[in-house]
C-alpha cells in the first residue's frame, strides 16, 4: 500500500540514509502515485483541480468568452492588484496576523502618486519609487504597533483601514486625479515589446516557452532530489504527464496571449512576484521565520528567531504590496480616486484562504494565494460575462469561500 | 469484596483492534476491570495506552474498531463522548481540560450545567459544587477562578468535575505528570478513598512507584498488545517485573553507569535576581549562584514554582522575567546574552520544559523543527541550502535514533520521546556548550527516557556541562554528578552524589524562606 512509505517505521535502521546517493526506485503503480500525492497534498491540488473546474463551468456557461484572447488579457489586467496583495496577505496570515487596511493604503497611496505626479507633475519613475517607500512607511507604522507594542494586528490594521481611508479622501479633497502620463499607464495596461511582428506576439511565444523549459527543469530538480533521499517519487510516467500538463498549460496560456496583444507587463511583474516571493518563502532563513512565528511564535522565540523583527518586516512588505497595488490600480483607472480600493483587503484575505492559509497561522504558500485569488478573479469575470447581477456575484463568492475553507478543515480533520 | 467467586467486572474489553492507515495501534487486546479497583494501564508511549481508552470513550466511535466493550456485563456502543459519559464513564486527560478565567463551580458543571429553563440555578451550583470539593478534600471558595489555583488543586477541580457527572468509572490519564511529590501523594490518596466508595479507576501513568503504591491490577500493554495483567494484591510486584513486560527486555539499570571526568569550571551564574513577568514585587529568583564544570551533570531540584524554569529561561537570553540581575560567566569570562539568539551564540542551549507548546513545530517536518535555531549553518547569505539542511537533519535523526522513516516526517505525529529526541537534536544543532534541560523526561516511556539519560551522559564525556531541572528525585540522584536544591526562589542546598540522597533533597527542597536565610 502506497501510503504506508509516509508512516512511521518501527525500526530506525531500516530508514533509508540521507547522505549517500541510493536512487532505489520503488514499485509504485500511477494510479497509487497519483492517489498518495493527492492525499498528502490535498489543500494544493483541491484548489487547483477546483481552479480548473470553474474555468471549464465558465467556459461552457459563457459559450467560450472566458477563455478568448482579448479576456484571458482582461483576467490579467483586472486581477493583477488583488494578487499582489494576495500575495503580501498570504505571508501576513501565515505568519498569524491579518491586514485590514491593504485596501485603504491602496487608495491612499495612489492619491500620493496622483498629487506627485498630476499636481506637481514629477517624473513618474520618481512617484513610483515615493509611493512604494510610502507603502514600506504605512506598513513599518502599522508593524509597530503591532510587532513591538502587541496590540492585536486585527484592531491596529481597521484603525488603519479607517485612517487611511479618510487620509485619502483628504489628500484628494474627494476629487479624483487625472489623466497619468503614458509611462505610468503602461504599468497596468501596456504589453512588453515585439521584435518580430506578426499576426501572432513572438516574444510572447518564445516566454512561454522558456517558462515552461524553466518549470520542467525545476520539477525534473525536485525529482531527482526525491529520489535521492529515497522518498517516493512515482513512476516516470506520473512524472512525465505533470510536466506535459504543466508545458500545456503554460503555453496554452501564453500563444493566447500572443493572439491578442502578447503578455502584458503586468503580468511579467506578477510572474517577477510569484518566483522571487517562493524563493524567499521557501530557500530564505526569512521566510522561514516567518513560518516558524505562525506556527508556534513561543517555540520560535526560544529558538532565538527574533520575532517582533519577524513580524515587523512582514507588515513592512505588505504595505509595499499595497503601495504597488494602488499605483497598478491608478495606473489602470488612470486616475486616483479616494474610493479606490475599496474591499480590496476581502478579497485578498479570500485569497488566500481559498489558496490553502489556515487561520491559525504557519500554512501556505504564495502559488497558493495565487491560485486562490485566480478562483475569486475567474468567478468575478465569468459571471460578469454571464450578466449575473453584482449581488448575486457577492453571495455566490461569500459561499465559495465558505465552502473551500470548510473542506480544507474536514480535510485537516480527517487526516488526524 | 477481594473473595467475590467470580470477579465483579464493571469494564471488559475484548479483541480490541483498531487499525490506521497503514498501521495497527491496538491489536486483539483485552482487559477487564473489576468493580471498586484501580486498574493500572502501563506501557511504553505509543504501545496503545491512549488509542484505547479513546476507544473505551467514544472519542473512536461505535464500528471504527473490531472488538467488543461490555459495561456492567452489557454490550456497549458508543457514538462519542456523550454516551460514555451517560454511561458513566470520564476521562480526565493529561491536559487538563478548565477554562482558566471561569470559576471552580462554573468549569465543574460546564456543560453539565445546573439550570432551569437556561438560566443558571446558581444555589444548586453552589451547594453541589461545595459537595464534590468535600469529596475531593478541596477546601476553596467555588468561585474562585481557576486560574488562581495551583495544577495540583486544578487537578482535584477536574475529578470534582468527573464527580459531578455521577461517575461509574473514571479513567485518569497521566494524573501526576506536572504535580510535585505531595499533590501527587494528595491525588493518590483520593484515588483509594474513592475506590473505597465504590469508584473505579483506571490509572494511567509512567510513574511506576505510583502505579506499585495504589494499582490493585497492573496490564501492561506493549505495541499494541496485552502483555500481561498482574494481580497487585496476590502477588509480590516489583518495578523491574513491570519495566522488563513494558520494554521486552531486561533493564538492569535505570540509569546507565558512569565514571565523570569533571574539567575547569564552565558556566557560572553569581548573584541572580530575576522577578516576576507580570506582577512587579514578586521576586521568582532571589540570588541564585551556581556553576558547572566541563563533563558535569548537574541537577536542580525543587518543588513547583521554586523558580527553577524561572531562573534557566532568565538566564537564557532574558526569555523570562524583568529586573534582572546577576552576572553570568562562560570561561571565566563574563557574558551579557541579552537575547536568545545571543545565548545561542555563547553556546547556551535551553530545551523546554513542555516541548509541545514551546519547543516544537508540530506542523513542520524533523527537518525545519532542527534548523530552526541556527539556520545561518546551512545557509549561505540568508539562504538556505536545502542539501546541506536535509544531511544536517538526518545525521542528527540517526545519531539520536529519532524513530521516523526520514526527516521529513511532521514533529506533530511522532510519540513524545522521539518528540522529546527532535527537541534535543534542535539544541545540538546549534553545538552548544551548556546545555539546559528542563523536565527532559517528562512523560516520556522508560526506553526512551534511558535514551535520553545516554545522550545526557554521551554529551557530559564530550566535555560539555549538562544543566538537569527536574521533579523526579530518583532520576536527579541517579544521574547528576551535584545537584543544587531550590526552594521560593532561592537555592537552599547544593549535595553531591555521594551525600544525595531523597531525604537530604527532599528537605531542603521544602525548606521555607525564613529558615534558608539561617
Amino acid at each position: 500500500m502506497a501510503i504506508d512509505k509516509l508512516v512511521v517505521g518501527p525500526d530506525p535502521a531500516s530508514s533509508p540514509p540521507g547522505g549517500s546517493p541510493t536512487p532505489a526506485a520503488k514499485p509504485e503503480g500511477l494510479l497509487q502515485t497519483v492517489s498518495r500525492s493527492a492525499r498528502s497534498n490535498v489543500r494544493q491540488y483541491g484548489m487547483v483541480v477546483a481552479l480548473a473546474l470553474i474555468v471549464i463551468l465558465f467556459q461552457i456557461t459563457t459559450d467560450g468568452i472566458l477563455l478568448r484572447p482579448l479576456n484571458v488579457n482582461n483576467l490579467i489586467m483586472q486581477n493583477a492588484y488583488i494578487l499582489i496583495l494576495a500575495i503580501g496577505m498570504m505571508l501576513v496570515i501565515i505568519n498569524g496576523h491579518i491586514d485590514l487596511s491593504v485596501g485603504s493604503v491602496a487608495a491612499f497611496v495612489g492619491a500620493v502618486a496622483g498629487v506627485m505626479v498630476v499636481t506637481w507633475d514629477l517624473p513618474w519613475p520618481l512617484a513610483v519609487v515615493a509611493a512604494l517607500a510610502v507603502g514600506a512607511l504605512i506598513g513599518a507604522f502599522q508593524g509597530f504597533w503591532i510587532a513591538y507594542v502587541g496590540i492585536p494586528s486585527f484592531i491596529v490594521t481597521l484603525a488603519g483601514m479607517l485612517l487611511f481611508r479618510g487620509l485619502s479622501l483628504v489628500i484628494l479633497e474627494g476629487q479624483s486625479l487625472a489623466p497619468f502620463p503614458d509611462g505610468f499607464r503602461e504599468m497596468a495596461a501596456g504589453f512588453i515589446p515585439d521584435f518580430a511582428g506578426g499576426e501572432l506576439h513572438f516574444f510572447t511565444i518564445l516566454l512561454g516557452l522558456a517558462v515552461s523549459a524553466a518549470v520542467a527543469w525545476n520539477e525534473w530538480r525536485t525529482r531527482r532530489r526525491r529520489l535521492y533521499y529515497n522518498l517516493p517519487a512515482g513512476p516516470v510516467s506520473w512524472f512525465v504527464l505533470r510536466i506535459a500538463a504543466l508545458t500545456i498549460v503554460i503555453n496554452a496560456f501564453t500563444f493566447t496571449l500572443a493572439r491578442y496583444e502578447g503578455m502584458p507587463i503586468v503580468g511579467i511583474l506578477l510572474i517577477a512576484l510569484i518566483v522571487v516571493y517562493s524563493f524567499v518563502m521557501n530557500r530564505s532563513v526569512l521566510g522561514r521565520h516567518i513560518y516558524a512565528v505562525g506556527g508556534n511564535r513561543k517555540a520560535a522565540e526560544l529558538s532565538g528567531v527574533k520575532t517582533k523583527r519577524t513580524t515587523f518586516l512582514v507588515f513592512v512588505n505588505m504595505g509595499m504590496l499595497a503601495a504597488l497595488a494602488g499605483l497598478v490600480f491608478a495606473a489602470r483607472l488612470n486616475a486616483a480616486t479616494p474610493k479606490a480600493g475599496t474591499n480590496f483587503e476581502l478579497d485578498a484575505i479570500a485569497a488566500a484562504f481559498i489558496g490553502g492559509a489556515s487561520a491559525a497561522g504557519g500554512v501556505g504558500t504564495v502559488v497558493g494565494a495565487i491560485v486562490g485569488g485566480l478562483v475569486m478573479g475567474v468567478m468575478n469575470n465569468g459571471m460578469s460575462l454571464m450578466d449575473v447581477a453584482i449581488d448575486w456575484q457577492q453571495a455566490i463568492k461569500g459561499s465559495v469561500l465558505l465552502l473551500a475553507v470548510a473542506f480544507d478543515v474536514y480535510n485537516k480533520n480527517k487526516s488526524k | 469484596m477481594t473473595d467475590a467467586p467470580l470477579p465483579d467486572l464493571i469494564l471488559e474489553m475484548r479483541g480490541i483492534t483498531k487499525e490506521f492507515p497503514g498501521v495497527r495501534a491496538l491489536d486483539d487486546v483485552n482487559l477487564q476491570v473489576r468493580r471498586g479497583t484501580i486498574h493500572a494501564l502501563v506501557g511504553e508511549n505509543g504501545a496503545g495506552k491512549s488509542t484505547l481508552m479513546k476507544v473505551l470513550s467514544g472519542v473512536y466511535p461505535t464500528g471504527s474498531f473490531d472488538g467488543e466493550i461490555r459495561l456492567d456485563d452489557k454490550p456497549a456502543h458508543f457514538k462519542d463522548i456523550r454516551q460514555s459519559e451517560a454511561a458513566g464513564i470520564v476521562i480526565i486527560h493529561q491536559e487538563l481540560a478548565l477554562v482558566p478565567l471561569m470559576s471552580i463551580a462554573e468549569n465543574i458543571f460546564l456543560g453539565n450545567e445546573r439550570d432551569r429553563g437556561g438560566l443558571i440555578n446558581w444555589h444548586e451550583t453552589t451547594t453541589q459544587t461545595l459537595a464534590v470539593l468535600r469529596k475531593v478534600r478541596l477546601d476553596e471558595d467555588p468561585a474562585t477562578p481557576v486560574a488562581g489555583i495551583g495544577v495540583g488543586k486544578q487537578q482535584l477541580v477536574e475529578i470534582a468535575k468527573a464527580l459531578a457527572k455521577d461517575v461509574q468509572l473514571l479513567i485518569l490519564d497521566e494524573p501526576t505528570a506536572a504535580l510535585n511529590e505531595s499533590d501527587s501523594q494528595n491525588l493518590l490518596n483520593l484515588l483509594r478513598e474513592l475506590r473505597d466508595q465504590g469508584i473505579t479507576s483506571i490509572l494511567i501513568s509512567h510513574k511506576l512507584g505510583e502505579v506499585l503504591a495504589v494499582a490493585d491490577t497492573i496490564t501492561i500493554l506493549r505495541d499494541g498488545r496485552t502483555v500481561e495483567t498482574i494481580d497487585a494484591r496476590a502477588e509480590k510486584v516489583g518495578e523491574d517485573r513491570i519495566i522488563s513486560g513494558m520494554v521486552g527486555r531486561d533493564l538492569d539499570h535505570l540509569f546507565p553507569p558512569r565514571a565523570p571526568h569533571l574539567g575547569e569550571t564552565l558556566f557560572e551564574i553569581r548573584g541572580w535576581n530575576v522577578f516576576h513577568e507580570t506582577v512587579p514585587d514578586r521576586q521568582m529568583v532571589i540570588d541564585a549562584n551556581l556553576h558547572v564544570r566541563r563533563g558535569e551533570i548537574v541537577g536542580i531540584a525543587g518543588l513547583m514554582g521554586a523558580g527553577r524554569t524561572e531562573l534557566a529561561m532568565s538566564v537564557f537570553g532574558r526569555s523570562y522575567g524583568k529586573k534582572i540581575s546577576g552576572a553570568v560567566y562562560k570561561d571565566g569570562q563574563e557574558i551579557t546574552p541579552h537575547s536568545v539568539s545571543d545565548a545561542i551564540k555563547h553556546g547556551i542551549a535551553y530545551v523546554t520544559e513542555d516541548r509541545k507548546q514551546y519547543g516544537l513545530h508540530l506542523e513542520e517536518d524533523i527537518r525545519h523543527n532542527v534548523t530552526l535555531s541556527d539556520l545561518g549553518r546551512v545557509s549561505k547569505r540568508s539562504v538556505i541550502d536545502l542539501h546541506h539542511e536535509v544531511v544536517e537533519a538526518e545525521q542528527l535523526r540517526r545519531d539520536l535514533q529519532v524513530k521516523a522513516r526520514t526527516v521529513f516526517q511532521k514533529a506533530g505525529n511522532l510519540s513524545g520521546g522521539n518528540q522529546q529526541k527532535v527537541v534535543l537534536s534542535k539544541w545540538l544543532f546549534t553545538r552548544p556548550d551548556v546545555l539546559i534541560l528542563d523536565e527532559p523526561t517528562r512523560g516520556i516511556d522508560v526506553g526512551a527516557k534511558y535514551e535520553i539519560y545516554l545522550i545526557m551522559q554521551r554529551l557530559a564525556a564530550e566535555g560539555k556541562g549538562v544543566l538537569m531541572i527536574s521533579s523526579e528525585l530518583p532520576e536527579l540522584l541517579g544521574m547528576c554528578d551535584r545537584i543544587y536544591v531550590m526552594s521560593q526562589g532561592r537555592i537552599t542546598g547544593e549535595v553531591s552524589r555521594e551525600e544525595a540522597t531523597q531525604e537530604a533533597v527532599m528537605k531542603l527542597m521544602t525548606r521555607t524562606r525564613t529558615s534558608a536565610v539561617s
